[in-house]
């Protein structure tokens, strides 16, 4: 008989999950994890991870179109979608293999099955319908995620109209293809299906693309996409999909204007819902807004011993977000004393498109809707020596300083490698410095990195290269 | 060279504490993150744990010891390769941000802000973003208790002491001439005097709890400069009575109290009256996003007053469970600090005791605080006959800079509502 009485279970195996299990598990606290599909969750199997690997090969097909750039000629340059996908599921197999791995490390119970609140600390496991346990804890950590948003006239249909998860895994690759909505999850399939050679539209319900980012990376972002030869409508809505045999055809509304857009596929990215069904809230002071989870800055619910995480207590939908909440709320419950609230200014935000896009903190117009009296910077990449040398010239990096303390409030970037180079300022805005700080510090010769120095003097009018 | 062990400031408010308890002794060894001792601060028992590693040298001050001032050396630890002699060629340093008062901002009585956690060395930890904004608005930072990671100041504590500054008492306003101005809280009279007045008569002495003393100040402080005003209202709750056997008798999993309900309708009232959820400050009037309850509990020497935090989101078993619980850590001296401080609204219940009606002193900055009696029967006049009722009279005070009698009489009617019908309380 498998043990069934824990400190702590957490329901559901994404990043949110088992990185609050480990760190329970660190802590000394008996944990188990309860879930349905895969360990890793959809990050690691069906998000972020998987999609990376699509990305790599995208980005080395478009390599491959301009060898003659680099001095180099190539002849029938072919691709294989399978393969491509299969190597992209092998990437996720042999990560999820690792948290398995991971879990037995630490020796945390792992249960096969769908989990859901009984009650009084209990939580009821089953598998395929069938009750396959019933576990208890003092305390239980929600973290089942999220899904894809659709909507009533634009029902995914698995075969041609898509959510990220068959777009991940495509037969072959579209001749032309509809994306709906250009959040983080949409541009990036946009940006890999037309590099690996499609005819790609982009439909955005907002005036911008990539909404959340600063006004002028969105009007950056658009301005490359569109000289690649992507199609962008903002404010703009499918409101109607006629299926034909051979094409979809989307009827798009926009100001004062309709057309027709002829397609082979659909994807859909119009955002997600939290998965809050079938997960025993009922009969809970467990509160529901939105589909999302209500928790307090200690990610606690209002159902004593019962605390949520991740994608299903709401934005950022991003998995290191998600960890990050796992490991303040098992912190708090094991008692730690130096614990602190997620401070959400500090959560990086990254676009794996080409170019990449990179954020942290607040846009220039949160920082002036927010009240303060901003110093902005900016510096383009094509003032970097390592990035002309990479040929990658394309690019900017922004930063909004609050006037009267030099306090950083945010940084904005677009180009190559610019979610690798994000973590510079987190770590300075987690550690709170101000313009002295960063502007003293040496960044190396030569890197994409001194963009971001540069960004930061030319707020104080003493950019060098530009 | 040994590693001075000084008293810490473990609350904002702390400026002194007892140092209730050794848990190590000469000679023990101490790893970081090991509970030294048990300090007594202003509201609570709490552990003060080591951030280095080394050997208990000498303890300086007792176990037992009262005031002892924060920042003075109350042990000296010995590093790995150090023996015992290393002491011998020790003088510990006279407590220096100890004694220093408090920068003044103007000539204003400044919150009485305890100095940070200094290490051995003197350095204090702070932030870029923490110095520059302190420098800033001339703040002192040794003055300043930190709360990010390790004790480091941050953003949020400058912001904090600089609102804590606006917030504190200015002069009194517009005071009649005839009357001096007094800008601090006046001292009681000594000891000897109060003697020499009553003629010497025998008497016991109880030593002054830290806890007392901040009871003592806070409150002369409110009611010397906050100006108190005073609504009443009888609500009748002979439906909340029967609602509440009812939901009793669903579960074993809560026991809801009369003052569970009190607690949600309040919550339920000031998110209808906003006006009413606010603190005074001398640049504005804050007017707070959550409705945060502080619920005064009565301890054997004190009370303290732990906060249900967001009440008006949280239904009424949760509520339950958590002041239960907080009352009952509470009494055992373990509410961890963030429990017990802020807060946005007050309630006080003697209800229990038997106490018909009562006025409560208000809990600054908190804006009102809600003096709730017994509920009992009393004769009432309907449609012009005399009929019987359950009454309970609860008593508003308000803070009269911030909420007037219009807006605390609405808070009350609302009120009023959901406790006489407190199915409502459920929407």
């Amino acid at each position: 008989m498998p043990e069934t009485s824990f400190d702590l279970i957490v329901v559901g195996g994404g990043p949110g999950g088992y990185v609050a299990a480990i760190r329970a598990a660190q802590l000394g606290l008996k944990t188990a994890v309860v879930e349905r599909e895969h360990l890793g969750g959809i990050c690691l199997n069906w998000g972020c991870i998987p999609t990376k690997a699509l990305l790599r090969s995208s980005e080395i097909h478009h390599l491959l179109h301009r060898l003659d750039d680099f001095g180099f000629s190539a002849k029938d340059i072919r691709y294989d979608a399978g393969k491509l996908v299969a190597r992209s599921r092998a990437v996720a197999n042999q990560l999820s293999n690792g948290v398995a791995y991971l879990l037995r490390k630490h020796k945390i119970a792992v249960f096969d099955g769908h989990g859901r609140l009984a009650g009084n600390g209990r939580i009821a496991v089953a598998k395929d319908g069938n009750a396959v346990a019933e576990l208890t804890a003092g305390h239980i950590v929600l973290a089942t995620g999220a899904r894809a948003r659709s909507l009533p006239w634009l029902e995914p249909d698995g075969e041609r109209i898509w959510t990220y998860k068959e777009a991940m895994v495509p037969p072959a690759i579209p001749k032309s293809l509809l994306v709906v909505g250009s959040g983080a999850i949409g541009i990036e399939f946009a940006s890999f299906y037309h590099d690996m050679g499609a005819e790609v539209t982009v439909v955005e319900v907002l005036d911008r693309v990539l909404p959340v980012e600063d006004g002028e990376i969105s009007a950056f972002a658009r301005q490359s996409f569109e000289k690649q030869g992507i199609k962008i409508h903002t404010g703009a809505n499918v409101t109607a999909l006629e299926r034909g045999n051979e094409t979809l055809t989307a009827r798009i509304q926009m100001q004062g204007d309709t057309l027709e857009a002829k397609v082979e596929r659909v994807i859909l990215a119009v955002g997600i819902v939290g998965n809050v069904e079938d997960i025993g809230l009922e009969n809970t002071e467990i509160a529901v807004d939105k589909t999302h989870i209500v928790v307090d800055e200690w990610l606690r619910t209002g159902e004593p011993g019962v605390y949520a995480i991740g994608d299903l207590v709401g934005p950022p939908w991003l998995a290191h977000k998600a960890s990050h909440e796992g490991v303040i709320c098992v912190e708090r419950i094991a008692g730690i004393n130096d614990v602190h609230p997620l401070d959400r200014r500090n959560i990086p935000a990254c676009t794996y498109s080409r170019p990449q896009v990179a954020s942290v903190g607040l846009t220039e117009k949160g920082a002036r809707e927010a009240g303060y009296e901003v110093r902005i910077g900016h510096f383009p990449f094509i003032g970097n020596g390592k990035a002309i040398a990479l040929g990658e010239p394309e690019g900017m990096v922004k930063t909004v300083f609050d006037a009267k303390t030099g306090e950083l409030l945010g940084a904005h970037m677009i180009g190559a490698e610019v979610t690798e180079l994000i973590q510079g300022y987190t770590i300075a805005k987690t550690l709170e410095t101000t313009e002295t700080e960063l502007i003293r510090s040496i960044f190396p010769h030569p890197t994409l990195s001194e963009t971001m120095h540069e960004a930061v003097l030319d707020a104080y009018g003493r950019a060098i290269h530009f | 060279m040994p590693i001075e062990i000084l008293m810490p400031a473990l609350s904002p408010t702390m400026t002194e504490g007892n140092l209730a308890k050794w848990l190590k002794k000469e000679g023990d060894e101490v790893h970081s993150g090991d509970v030294l001792a048990e300090i007594e601060t202003d509201k609570a028992t709490m552990e003060f744990e080591a951030v280095d590693d080394g050997r208990v040298g000498k303890i300086l001050v007792p176990e037992g010891a009262q005031g002892v001032k924060v920042n003075q050396p109350i042990a000296l630890l010995l590093g790995e390769d150090e023996d015992a002699s290393a002491l011998e060629s020790f003088t510990p340093k006279a407590p220096e941000a100890a004694s220093a008062p408090a920068k003044r901002i103007d000539d204003e009585p400044a919150p009485a802000a305890p100095p940070s956690v200094v290490r051995g060395n003197g350095r204090i930890f702070a932030s870029p973003l923490a110095r520059r904004m302190a420098q800033q608005a001339g703040l002192d930072l040794g003055a300043i208790t930190g709360s990010g990671p390790q004790g480091r100041i941050v953003k949020v504590d400058i912001e904090a002491a600089l609102s804590a500054a606006r917030a504190a008492p200015a002069r009194p306003p517009a005071t009649p001439r005839a009357q001096p101005a007094a800008p601090i809280p006046s001292p009681a009279l000594s000891k000897e005097r109060i003697l020499a007045l009553a003629g010497n008569p025998p008497y016991t002495e109880r030593p002054l709890t830290a806890m007392r003393r901040v009871i003592a100040r806070r409150l002369t402080e409110s009611k010397q400069t906050v100006p108190h005003f005073y609504l009443s209202v009888d609500c009748e709750i002979d439906e909340l009575l029967k609602f509440r056997v009812e939901l009793n008798a669903k579960s074993e999993a809560y026991r809801i109290s009369v003052n569970d309900f009190v607690i949600r309708a309040a919550a339920l009232a000031l998110r209808q009256v906003p006006a009413a959820n606010a603190s005074w400050s001398e640049d504005a009037i804050l007017l707070w996003e959550s409705v945060d309850i502080a619920v005064a509990v009565a301890l054997e020497d004190g009370l303290i007053t732990p906060v249900v935090r967001n009440a008006d989101r949280k239904g009424l078993a949760a509520i339950a469970n958590e002041t239960r619980d907080l009352a009952a850590r509470a009494r055992a001296g373990k509410l961890k600090l963030e429990e017990f401080q802020g807060g946005t609204f007050s309630i006080s219940n003697l209800g229990m005791f038997g106490v018909r009606d009562f006025a409560a002193v208000i809990n600054p900055p908190h804006g009102g605080i809600l003096a709730v009696g017994a509920g009992e029967q009393r004769p009432v006049v309907r449609n012009g006959a005399l009929s019987i009722a359950t009454v309970m009279s609860c008593t508003l005070a308000c803070d009269h800079r911030v909420v007037d009698g219009a807006v605390g009489a609405q808070f009350l009617a609302a009120f009023k509502k959901l406790v006489e019908d407190p199915l409502t309380m459920l929407l």
